[in-house]
């Protein structure tokens, strides 16, 4: 019991499921899957494909994260891609065109790994606050998306581009396999290889990792290049969605929902320990939540609302104090931790830092 | 070391290069405006006019007093992200109410308080939850946010008699217009200056943003100068939706989105680190003077469209980063 | 226990601190008498510090009583215990670099006038009470603006503001210099016979014995006696630290056998002219295989600065560098690894340990930021070379898998030794790798570091404790003003002889 408590996941799957079980009991046929022209339909496969792109950007996030950083700029970043994308696939004199559609995700893909590079060059180069860092583009970001469409709301017709929004492969949505897939190579690539300990490493002490032979500064530029990246894809997704590109909403708030799931997942914004698998499951609550306000009947305009709720609960559910209370009160004589933890250290840590 | 105490009066000749780093970024942003007034004055006619400055304050009066209270928050070392909302939802309590036909007397109270109450709640959960300032006023702003829909997710106008009568402009002399909200915002400002400079709870809030745990050692009521920086902020939030609502003369949901990134922006143009610890809340209200100028000489240019202002804003906040960045890596 | 004329100020009695399953304080008692400066001694983990918390309210103790003048006392946290005149002043300064001398010390009891602060009286009284510190610093300069030692001062300064009846002094000493320890010293018996009480924490033997009248040795978390220094041999008091006999120091007092150096061999290290503005002043250098090379040299005499150019950690502005006879380039510490050469900082919570990750991360760390993130070493492997070093350094706790922040100081710097070893370095380069760890673990680096060279590396030793510098090197290069003034002979260097050098003849 109480390992399964402490357990890093044990929160955000709770919630999950918490709010998996109210839409069944306000819908019972919630869950239920059903299958057209090979095509899997239902609340479950939606959910899905609503998580694709706040995935991506809650990934390159939680990577951020890890250094001790935060992306604000993702958002505007989201904007900026199907700005390109679809600017592009607009003007071009073919739109159906499986070529024109490349290169207009190439080219969006191109420029949103710019300026995620630019990110980096701003906070590992010349050492500014990531907070700030990534505001300046967040301001900015959506000035350069209304300066490519002009301030107009650009929307085409183009079925191969239109597939990435709302196509399916193998009966699943492509965005949603496209989303997920990115996901699990990228956790698979951080845990496999050294790479993940060296950001944990990198975000924890700096300094240290660095006197270590790390090379910090090519990790964290890399780690908000990724996350330009992921950004990028999730804007496509978003625009191939609505086929237009709407520079002022496109992406709106995805970035505090993206910190969100990070948080919800159960990575400190303070940086250093980070786990993927936390991450996923808190961008699925987040679009389970946006889902469940729809099937309860709630105006849409009220899930800011249960979302805050949410967050309030799971953030004090985990933050140190609730901790302490909760093992103190399924405390059993047992000791874990093998062998003489040294006692001036520890209960220092705990309290003053933060 | 020991110089400047008893080097009182040939002080003023040595000022331009004994200037204390720590005003620097401050000096920095006087003289973006001043130059910005002075391009702004040269490029068109009635730029630098009492109209012109005088609106300059009565458009963004509400913001001041966003900065301010950001002001105290960043000084601490955290950051409000509800100020928008909070903005909001103030905006939404007082028309709600008024159109309820609540008096003034009592809205204006509640409206303040709303935002009191959320800072408080924020203060509680960074300091006795641990709960990243971040997070924390994150989820205060999508409560917020999600409060005001379920309040009124239409607009309300604000039609009470004596409140649009607070609300109004008068003429001071001249071209010179003051509105109340101006004077509120100016007497905010005057205050975050006293209580920050001149009270112990104010030098708290720097001594926490230079060093928590220090802080905390040498005595000093760490918590309760957390919580009441978040409540100031909260608070400052409040009154700042309160001016919008006799400003705008309506309370709507949608009020005030981003804005709390303006109030940031502002913060950090006027040069407050942060990190916290270092910074003046009439930086602040420079910064917000500034970010009022962009957008009215993107206004008088015409031809340039709205998205520049943002632009523009990014650039600036580049520019003034930077420059901090060169002073704190000279300290080191 | 001769001098039983003054009553205690402090009386505390059968103090326990349990945080559980730990028992990290075990019926201690402690007296402070009005008037003395009392030493609080014994090994990292012995319960000095949590004795002091204890005190100041910051631990609560699950039993025990505290007397403050006789009145039973729990405090309820360090500015409740200075409001009885109970005032700490903690090894790394915390004071708020951002605010003004001023304000640092006065803050808490400021002056005030029409319910604000009185700034101008504030300044002034600081201004008193700095004067009475021997500080003649502007009490509105910001306090960052100052040195390490100064701010230690300012530091003392707040804390007898207002009525001190009692001062703490946690390891005030340890980045100080010599004329810095003076200064302070003239200040803490001015203010013992004002008549304060100072419990003073050191690791310095000798500044213990320079300075204290009586002393209390904890060890693991439970006393050992109260003692008058001056009727305690050091020997005693060692033996009382670390409850065991000399063997280990004595046996470290014959580290290895003297390299000769290899006449015409090529030196693994050598550089000429290096040297970084505001750093250290340009200085030649050679390093042979097998050898140990000591610095000598006071707290900011360049020998960190020196230590940090050798090893890329900050980069030269001028001279050149030869690594086994080829030109090389030592800009990041990463190009250092590359050469072989390795780096521990005397920074150990700053820029060695990495608290969050495991002893078995921390170890491979090293190794594999080298091999970079593309190529993880094999756990196999990993296992394999972390239970070697375990086993080999006598790692405590010996298991892989717990936090690096859970571990003592001393242990923490074994894993970071452990850290670079695994790395295969020709040249070690070690800043104060004993420094503020038990005097058992300092035993057994020297004697490790003696080992290393006999392998055939090459390490640089830097240590603020002269005594241990000349016992381990074979070579003293001496430092003074960022400048490297002397190169000596270790087998025939002698103390006075080294502390000429520093001093540089005339002054202190």
């Amino acid at each position: 019991m109480r390992n399964l408590l402490r357990h890093h996941l044990f929160w955000p799957v709770a919630a999950l499921v918490v709010l998996l079980v109210a839409n069944t009991v306000a819908s019972p046929s919630f869950l239920a899957i059903t299958v057209r022209d090979g095509h899997l339909f239902g609340a479950p496969i939606d959910i899905l494909r609503m998580t694709a792109p706040l995935l991506l950007v809650a990934l390159g996030m939680t990577l951020v994260i890890a250094t001790r950083g935060i992306d604000l700029s993702v958002g505007a970043v989201v904007a900026v891609s199907g700005a390109v994308a679809l600017s592009y696939i607009a003007s071009s004199s073919d739109p159906e065109s499986p070529v024109t559609v490349l290169t207009a995700i190439a080219l969006a893909l191109a420029l949103c790994l710019l300026l995620g590079v630019w990110n980096g060059f701003l906070v590992s180069v010349l050492g500014i606050q990531p907070i700030i860092a990534t505001l300046i583009l967040m301001t900015a970001g959506r000035g350069v998306a209304m300066l490519i469409t002009g301030g107009m709301i650009t929307t085409v017709n183009s079925e191969p581009f239109k597939v990435l929004g709302s196509g399916f492969w193998l009966g699943l949505p492509v965005a949603a396999v496209l989303a997920f897939g990115v996901f699990a190579v990228v956790a698979f690539v951080v845990r496999r290889t050294a790479l993940g300990m060296l950001l944990e490493a990198t975000g924890i002490n700096p300094a240290a990792s660095r006197l270590s032979g790390v090379r910090s500064k090519t990790l964290t530029w890399t780690v908000y290049a990724a996350a330009g990246l992921f950004a990028g894809l999730a804007g496509l997704l978003i625009s191939a969605d609505t086929m237009a590109a709407d520079a002022n909403n496109a992406g709106l708030f995805i970035e505090l929902d993206a910190i969100l799931a990070v948080v919800i997942g159960g990575t400190a914004l303070s940086g250093g320990k980070f786990n993927l698998s936390g991450t996923l499951v808190g961008a699925l609550v987040i679009a389970t939540l946006e889902r469940t306000v729809t099937v309860v009947g709630i105006s849409p305009l009220v899930t800011p609302l249960f979302m805050a709720l949410v967050v309030i609960a799971v953030t004090l559910l985990q933050s140190p104090r609730m901790r302490e209370r909760l093992t103190a009160a399924t405390r059993r004589p047992v000791a874990t931790t093998p062998a003489e933890p040294q006692p001036a250290a520890r209960p220092d840590s705990t309290e003053v830092k933060a | 070391m020991a110089t400047s105490a008893p080097a009182r009066a040939p002080r003023a000749l040595k000022m331009p290069i004994r200037l204390d780093r720590r005003y620097l970024p401050v000096v920095g942003t006087f003289v973006v405006l001043a130059l910005m007034l002075v391009v702004g004055g040269s490029r068109y006619d009635n730029f630098v006019s009492p109209a012109v400055i005088s609106n300059l304050f009565i458009n963004n009066a509400h913001l001041i007093v966003l900065a301010v209270g950001m002001t105290f928050v960043i000084l601490t070392g955290g950051i409000d992200l509800s100020a928008g909302s909070v903005l909001a939802l103030s905006t939404v309590v007082t028309a709600a109410l008024l159109q309820a036909g609540w008096p003034p007397a009592v809205v204006i109270p509640l409206a303040v308080g709303a935002g009191t109450v959320i800072g408080l709640a924020h203060g509680v959960m960074v300091h006795y939850f641990q709960v990243q300032p971040f997070v924390a006023t994150l989820a205060g702003m999508f409560f917020a946010r999600g409060l005001c829909f379920v309040i009124a997710p239409e607009s309300i106008a604000i039609d009470n008699a004596s409140f649009v009568s607070l609300a109004s402009w008068v003429q001071i002399f001249g071209g010179w217009r003051m509105s109340s909200g101006v004077l509120i915002a100016l007497i905010l400002v005057g205050l975050g200056f006293l209580v920050l400079h001149f009270t112990r709870f104010g030098r708290t809030v720097y001594a926490v943003g230079g060093g928590e745990q220090s802080a905390l050692l040498m005595g000093l009521p760490v918590a309760r100068t957390k919580v009441l920086a978040y409540v100031v902020s909260g608070t400052c939030a409040g009154l700042g939706g309160l001016l919008f609502a006799m400003y705008s003369r309506s309370g709507y949901s949608l009020t005030g989105v981003a804005m709390e990134l303006d109030a940031i922006a502002a913060v950090v143009i006027g040069g407050t680190l942060l990190t916290g610890g270092t910074g003046f809340v009439l930086g602040s209200v420079l910064g917000v003077l500034v970010l009022g100028l962009i957008q009215t000489i993107i206004t008088f240019e015409g031809t340039l469209s709205s998205w520049w202002t943002k632009i523009v804003i990014g650039v600036l906040l580049l520019i003034f980063v930077a420059l901090q960045r060169v002073l704190t890596l000279r300290r080191t | 226990m001769t001098q039983q004329t003054t009553p205690p100020v402090v009386e505390m009695t059968g103090i326990s601190v349990e945080f559980p399953p730990v028992k990290a304080l075990d019926g201690v008692d402690l007296h402070l008498r009005p008037g003395e400066i009392h030493a609080l001694m014994g090994e990292n983990g012995a319960g000095k510090s949590t004795l002091i918390k204890a005190l100041t309210g910051i631990h609560s103790p699950t039993e025990g009583t505290i007397l403050v003048d006789g009145v039973e006392r729990r405090f309820t946290g360090p500015a409740d215990a200075r409001a009885h005149g109970v005032s700490t002043v903690y090894q790394e300064v915390n004071l708020c670099e951002n605010l003004t001398v001023a304000e640092n010390i006065m803050l808490g009891a400021e002056p005030r006038r029409l319910g604000g602060l009185h700034w101008r009286a504030m300044r002034r009284q600081a201004a008193t009470h700095l004067e009475r510190m021997g500080l003649s610093i502007d009490p509105a300069s910001s306090l960052g603006s100052h040195s390490l030692a100064v701010q230690q001062l300012v530091a003392i300064c707040r804390a007898t503001v207002g009525d001190c009846k009692v001062l703490i002094l946690d390891e005030p000493t340890s980045s100080l210099d010599t004329d810095e320890v003076a200064h302070l010293f003239t200040v803490m018996r001015a203010l013992r016979d004002d008549g304060v009480a100072i419990l003073f924490v050191s690791h310095f033997l000798d500044q213990v014995y320079d300075i204290s009248d009586r002393m209390t040795v904890l060890r693991n978390g439970r006393l050992v006696g109260e003692f008058v220094t001056a009727d305690l041999p050091t020997h005693e008091l060692v033996q009382h630290m670390i409850g065991r006999s000399m063997d280990v120091l004595e046996a470290a007092e014959h580290v290895g056998e003297r390299a000769d150096r290899p006449a015409g061999r090529t030196p693994l290290l050598q550089v000429v002219g290096l040297g970084r503005k505001g750093s250290v002043r340009p200085f030649d250098l050679e390093l042979y295989e097998g050898e140990v090379v000591g610095l000598a040299g006071l707290l900011g005499s360049g020998r960190t600065e020196l230590a940090r150019l050798l090893t890329g950690a900050d980069r030269a502005d001028v001279g050149q560098t030869r690594v086994a006879g080829k030109p090389a380039r030592l800009r990041t510490p990463r190009a250092a690894m590359d050469l072989g050469i390795a780096y521990t900082s005397e920074d150990r919570k700053g820029e060695g340990v990495v608290d969050g990750l495991t002893v078995r991360e921390n170890i491979v760390l090293g190794l594999q930021a080298r091999r970079g993130w593309m190529r993880p070493l094999p756990r196999k492997q990993v296992d394999e070379l972390v239970a070697s070093y375990i086993e080999q350094l006598g790692i405590r706790p010996a298991n892989p898998e717990a936090l690096l922040r859970n571990l003592s100081g001393g242990n923490q710097q074994k894993v970071l030794l452990a850290r670079w070893l695994a790395t295969a370095p020709r040249l070690l380069v070690l800043d104060e790798p004993t420094r503020g760890i038990d005097v058992g673990a300092k035993a057994e680096i020297q004697k490790l570091v003696a080992d290393l060279a006999a392998d055939g590396m090459s390490v640089v030793f830097i240590s603020a404790e002269l005594e241990e510098v000349l016992r381990i090197s074979h070579r003293i290069a001496v430092l003074r003003d960022r400048r490297k003034v002397a190169e000596i002979d270790g087998g025939e260097a002698t103390m006075d002889q080294v502390v000429d050098l520093i001093a540089g003849g005339g002054a202190a």
